[in-house]
């Protein structure tokens, strides 16, 4: 199998802040994983994710994409290439549904049957009836048909490589649990690699293949979630496996 | 007085539309020079945040100053007619088209910016897929408000042989003839409506996203 993503001790510092976002991190990720990201907020997530599609440059280190430097291929090509669901969903509200979703398509000069075509097939995929919404504004959408339409969005292009920054944040649980299963089987179907980042627990040891656990911009653990819960890494992992266990026995009392 | 009206329309109607046809013709060229002015100023303001200050300052100086001032200084320097009554009115138009394209353009979330270009735009995509379309009623905003002051403007216009609706006014003060005064200053502050309520159609056609 071959490496889709790897990090070579890559740092980034912002400005003014007295510990790095992103601290000395390697790591390497193989094509078709399905990866999530784990930590609680400001340890680091997005800006890790967002060196990926060189949103962020790293201070030092490097990131490597198949075998090949981002920093020395064009940053709009590289950004064409990996699909990306921003944190804050980030429709452009003055472009309807198929507008949205064709984004990609059109900067890349697609022609228009192939792309009302690709508009209704990632509709349907992402489970909305392309007649009812492929004409509608963000603004007349749930938040999570936003959401939806974010991923759809996202995938437009076929990108090797998809990037999520929490792409479930401001979902009720029975809707959650529901694109879960959808991202879950998309994946099994796709053969794509995915970076998922979330700060719940359950949704990252449900999704992940292997599952990145992130402190103060450091990886303290990269592994299986099975590993990860029969051999915490640290007491800081450990807190977060206890934490979700106690909340399991919290559940088990009532059954 | 309706009948001095009437009668005024019966007699003078042929020259009633000279006069509106003089004023609308002043104002629109000073609003097209405004706009041609004021919306890259602001761009260019929002792209190199350091220019702002210079640009910026420079027409809220020029705003400060009375536009009968302003119409009356170009005759020294530009004499009499159509012309300076133009400059007159575009630097009255140029500084609320110039102030609302840099709020529109800088008040653009930076994630949006953000998911423009994570999405693979390149510069120049981002701002005219993105910024200039999400700038876009904060810019209408200030043409109109531009629109409105120029049409209103252009009455003093025709102080400096510009021509326009003013001559009515002017030519009412003039003679004592009150329905002339009355003629002149409602077809003014109609046209001033319309002026308004045209730029509403236009913002509710193109600004369908918003209204839903
Ligand atoms: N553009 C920026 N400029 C300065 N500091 C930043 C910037 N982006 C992030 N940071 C800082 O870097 C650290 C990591 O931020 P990051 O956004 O990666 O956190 P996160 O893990 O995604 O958090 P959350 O779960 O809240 O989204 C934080 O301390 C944050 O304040
Ligand atoms: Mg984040």
């Amino acid at each position: 199998m071959s490496t889709a993503i790897e990090f070579r001790n890559v740092t980034k510092t912002f400005h003014g802040a007295n510990y790095s976002a992103v601290d000395h991190v390697s790591l390497t990720i193989d094509e078709g994983e399905f990866i999530t990201i784990l930590g609680s907020s400001g340890c680091g997530k997005t800006t890790l994710l967002k060196m990926i599609n060189r949103l962020y440059e790293p201070d030092s280190g490097s990131v490597i994409l198949f075998g090949e430097d981002i920093s020395t291929v064009d940053v709009v090509k590289v950004r064409r290439r990996i699909g990306y669901v921003i944190q804050q969903i980030g429709l452009f509200p003055h472009y309807t549904v198929s507008e949205n979703i064709a984004t990609v398509p059109k900067l890349l000069k697609w022609d228009k049957a192939k792309i009302a075509a690709r508009v209704d097939e990632l509709l349907t995929l992402v489970g909305l009836d392309p007649k009812e919404f492929r004409n509608r504004y963000p603004s007349q959408l749930s938040g999570g048909q936003q959401q939806r339409i974010g991923l759809a969005r996202a995938l437009a292009v076929d990108p090797k490589i998809m990037l999520m920054d929490e792409p479930f944040g401001a979902i009720d649980s029975i809707t959650r649990e529901k694109l879960q299963d959808e991202l879950l089987n998309l994946h099994r179907n796709m053969g794509k690699t995915f970076l998922f980042v979330t700060h719940d627990i359950e949704e990252a040891f449900k999704l992940g293949d292997r599952v990145i656990i992130m402190n103060e911009g450091k990886i303290l653990q990269f592994d299986t979630p099975e590993a990860i819960i029969r051999e915490p890494a640290d007491p800081f992992v450990q807190s977060l496996v206890d934490s979700a266990k106690a909340k399991e026995a919290f559940w088990r009392a009532y059954l | 007085m309706i009948d001095l009206i009437l009668a005024y329309f019966r007699d003078n109607s042929g020259r009633f539309f000279g006069m509106l046809d003089a004023h609308l013709r002043v104002s629109m060229i000073a609003l097209a020079i405004a706009v041609l002015i004021g919306v890259p100023a602001g761009f260019l303001c929002v792209r190199w945040k350091r220019m702002q200050k210079y640009i910026v300052g420079l027409f809220n100086v020029l705003r400060v100053i009375p536009s009968l001032a302003i119409l009356l200084l170009m005759i020294p320097i530009m004499g009499t007619g159509v012309a300076p009554a133009v400059v007159a009115l575009v630097l009255l138009a140029v500084p609320p088209i110039l102030m609302n394209t840099v709020t529109g353009l800088g008040g653009v979330p930076p994630f949006m910016l953000e998911t423009a270009e994570g999405v693979g735009m390149n510069p120049f995509e981002v701002w005219t897929k993105v910024r200039f379309p999400l700038a876009m009623p904060m810019i209408l905003t200030g043409i109109k408000t531009a629109a409105v002051e120029v049409v209103a403007s252009a009455t003093l216009a025709s102080k400096i042989g510009a021509g326009g609706l003013g001559d009515i006014i002017f030519a009412g003060i003039g003679l004592f003839k009150t329905e002339l005064l009355l003629i002149g200053g409602l077809s003014v502050a109609l046209l001033s409506l319309l002026t308004g309520l045209l730029f509403a159609v236009i913002e509710k056609t193109i600004m369908k996203h918003r209204t839903v």
